[in-house]
């Protein structure tokens, strides 16, 4: 069983560029922070290595860092520009019975992550509800679409946290 | 008196109107669509079961809509399906009836102030007889909307109503 | 595009299908399970990719239930949360709550009384009983016995009454609150459980009578849709599904949380007994184990369970600290995770939920190729998913 701090020890000393900074001091969790177009190969050496056989991706959420600035657009609404859009990786191995969590921030304007579905593939679905919900894209993913909207859906990203509704959808009114 | 006063032994035979004779009919076996959406449709499921029967009152869950009198919209409706809820309704041959049960389709429900993907009421696609309120509603209120759907029925008339 | 006739020649050999393609010309066809189907749990679009009756690929189409839980999230209090993730995975809604209140008072560091963990375990271990006797009545129901799934809701409908004398409600309940629970135990609530547990235990050897040891249902379910434990471990398996494949995970007792390691249970595993480790019975009869050992926890907790005030460590604001938390707990369909972030505000910022159902159907794929139609409905049954769960 490994803590947080010696996992990271270990990947500094590996991907010492690509490995961001422990954050610590805030409750509950610790998290290590990613370059985001790094993800799989950090991932595959994270599942693969034998001190620390990380084999169960347990969760995969897309977050909205909302650290942009806040603007008014044309229309009068709030939008955000500039800032980042982050992805968070909670792991965990059943053979070691130890866990970690990852972070990789990507740019608002063009959010690109690395895709880790074929390292687990329980990262397939996931990434494609964080590609719906917050606009994500993660490169080289096997199928990359819609899965929870409908495949039409051209207003935008629902879970960001500047998305208006739009007044109709096929004939159907939206609001109450 | 008339020809045929009087002139039956038997006590087999009932007068009545054809209207009456038809209603009748129509409300006594309201064939239903097995459509269940959400947590209501654990209710309508358990109305089936064997605690409050709902075949003593006709029902019969249907696997076809071509084949059923009567579509029970049980849980949230929302804009995905709401698409294939309109062309299960325009499958069904009429005369065919409709129950919106639980509030969430009804109105929208819990989820009617930041649902995007919510259709706010299952009326704003498919025309409904009876709303079911609750969320979600008892197995007892499914079986008094259900008799008041019959007592709708029961009322119903072939001539069409003039000006 | 697949390569079509090494796939036709993988299918024959691996099931021994005497197939003679001769000079005839066939092509694959795709049929659609749609979303109003009779044994699809739900509304579930299922598109197949057929060559005769032989499956080449499932791909499910899911969102058809998407209620934007995560949104209503942000917009409310912490405890106005709780009536939305009872709505998740309706047949389960105590463990929802439980599992939402377990995750906000860590964050919080909000210590307990002892009986409200006592009752939590009760109800929880009961909404586990509930909820297999659903998965196993419908899923004999799927597979054509229809008197199982009569049999499961009568015993469904104790239960039940028993949660409608706690808290009021049937279904969905709003009863686990931050802090503690809403109302304390009916004085007769205590008597009634054990009157339950008593009539219950006689019940579970009616059921294996009827389906477990049935001849049929182990034809129609035996070595069909085996999941191999590293792909199983690999696609994010957790809770039953996991444990038929051979591997002793139970949150409960590897990850605890609550009091469960004061009660002593077995972790029931799939051995093939009937097919190969891992098959479709090996699946279902996990869940009859389960709920055997579920009556031995609440043997002991009926006993054990102490006086105290339920609602004495219900904060009035609930507004954790700057920070995040991902907590676990054993939901009766898996692993249900719940990821907080806070801002230090009443809202809260970002709440993912990371559904069982949800891991647990992207298998499916994997797990009907090579089968026949038929055989699509008892995986899909076997894994037990609920759409509340899947779509959120």
């Amino acid at each position: 069983m490994k803590t947080t701090e010696e996992i990271y020890k270990i990947l500094k000393e590996k991907y010492p560029e690509s490995t961001g900074d422990l954050i610590t001091g805030q409750p509950v969790e610790e998290f290590i922070s990613i370059a985001p177009l790094k993800i799989s190969e950090i991932c595959l050496f994270l599942r693969d290595n034998e001190e620390l056989l990380f084999d169960n991706l347990m969760n995969l959420s897309g977050v909205d860092d909302a650290n942009g600035e806040n603007k008014k657009d044309e229309t009068g609404a709030n939008t955000i520009e500039g800032g980042t859009l982050g992805v968070f990786y909670h792991l965990e191995s059943t053979k070691l019975r130890h866990k970690l969590t990852i972070k990789a921030a990507a740019p608002r304007e063009n959010p690109e992550v690395a895709s880790v579905a074929e390292i687990w593939y329980c990262a397939n679905w996931h990434e494609r509800e964080a590609f719906d919900l917050y606009g994500i894209n993660f490169l080289n993913h096997p199928d990359l679409r819609r899965i929870l909207m409908p495949y039409d859906w051209d207003a935008g990203y629902p879970l960001r946290k500047d998305y208006k509704n739009p007044e109709f959808y096929q004939g159907m009114k939206v609001p109450y | 008196m008339g020809l045929l006063d009087k002139q039956f032994s038997d006590d087999n035979i009932i007068i009545t109107k054809v209207d009456d004779l038809l209603n009748w009919a129509r409300l006594s076996s309201l064939w239903q669509v097995g459509f269940g959406l959400a947590c209501c449709a654990i209710e309508m499921m358990a109305t089936s079961a064997s605690h409050y029967d709902f075949d003593r009152f006709g029902v019969i869950p249907r696997p076809s809509p071509r084949q059923s009198d009567v579509i029970i919209i049980s849980g949230t409706v929302t804009l995905k399906m709401a698409i294939r809820v309109k062309r299960l309704y325009e499958q069904m041959p009429d005369p065919k009836y409709v129950i919106s049960m639980g509030s969430c389709s009804n109105c929208g429900g819990p989820y009617w102030e930041h649902g995007y993907h919510v259709l706010k009421g299952v009326d704003r696609v498919i025309p409904v007889d009876v709303y079911v309120p609750g969320c979600p509603p008892r197995p007892e209120a499914l079986l008094e909307g259900l008799m008041k759907l019959q007592d709708k029925i029961r009322h119903e008339t072939l001539v069409k109503k003039s000006a | 595009m697949l390569d079509f006739e090494s796939e036709k020649e993988m299918i024959t050999e691996e099931n021994n299908i005497d197939y003679k393609s001769g000079n005839i010309k066939t092509e694959e066809m795709v049929l659609n399970m749609g979303p109003q189907h009779p044994s699809t749990h739900g509304v579930l679009r299922l598109e197949l990719e057929l060559d005769g009756e032989i499956i080449l690929n499932v791909i499910p189409h899911i969102g058809y239930l998407h209620r934007c839980f995560e949104k209503h999230c942000e917009a409310m209090t912490y405890p106005q949360v709780i009536p939305y993730t009872d709505r998740m995975d309706y047949l389960a809604s105590m463990y929802n709550e439980f599992g939402y209140a377990v995750a906000v008072e860590r964050l919080c560091s909000i210590e307990i009384p002892e009986r409200v963990e006592y009752i939590r375990v009760i109800m929880g271990e009961f909404q586990r009983i509930a909820s297999h006797l659903v998965a196993l009545g419908t899923y004999g129901a799927d597979i054509g016995a229809v008197t199982p799934f009569l049999f499961c809701f009568r015993d469904r409908e104790k239960i039940l009454s028993l949660f409608e004398m706690t808290c009021g409600a049937r279904l969905l309940y709003n009863y686990i609150w931050i802090g503690g629970v809403s109302h304390d135990l009916h004085p007769d609530f205590i008597r009634l459980a054990k009157e339950f547990v008593t009539y219950f235990k006689p019940k579970i050897k009616e059921l294996n009578d009827l389906l477990t040891n049935n001849k049929i249902f182990i034809q129609r379910t035996a070595n069909v849709g085996v999941m191999p434990l590293e792909t199983a471990i690999n696609y994010g398996f957790t809770g039953p599904n996991l444990r038929a494949s051979g591997l002793k995970w139970d949150l409960r007792r590897d990850d605890p949380y609550s009091i469960y390691n004061k009660f002593d249970f077995d972790i029931p595993i799939g051995d093939g007994r009937m097919g190969t480790v891992g098959d479709s019975w090996d699946r279902y009869y996990v869940r009859v184990l389960e709920m055997e050992q579920s009556l031995k926890i609440l043997e002991q907790a009926l006993n054990q369970i102490p006086e105290g005030d339920v609602t004495s460590a219900v904060p009035k604001r609930v507004k954790p600290p700057v920070g995040q938390i991902y907590s676990r707990v054993e939901n009766p369909r898996g692993e249900l995770g719940y990821f907080i972030m806070s801002n230090g505000t009443v809202n809260p910022y970002r709440i993912k939920v990371r559904g069982p159902s949800f891991v647990n159907l992207s298998a499916l794929g994997e797990l009907c190729r090579g089968h026949m139609i038929a055989d699509v409905i008892a995986i899909l049954g076997s894994i037990d998913i609920v759409l509340g769960d899947v779509d959120r």
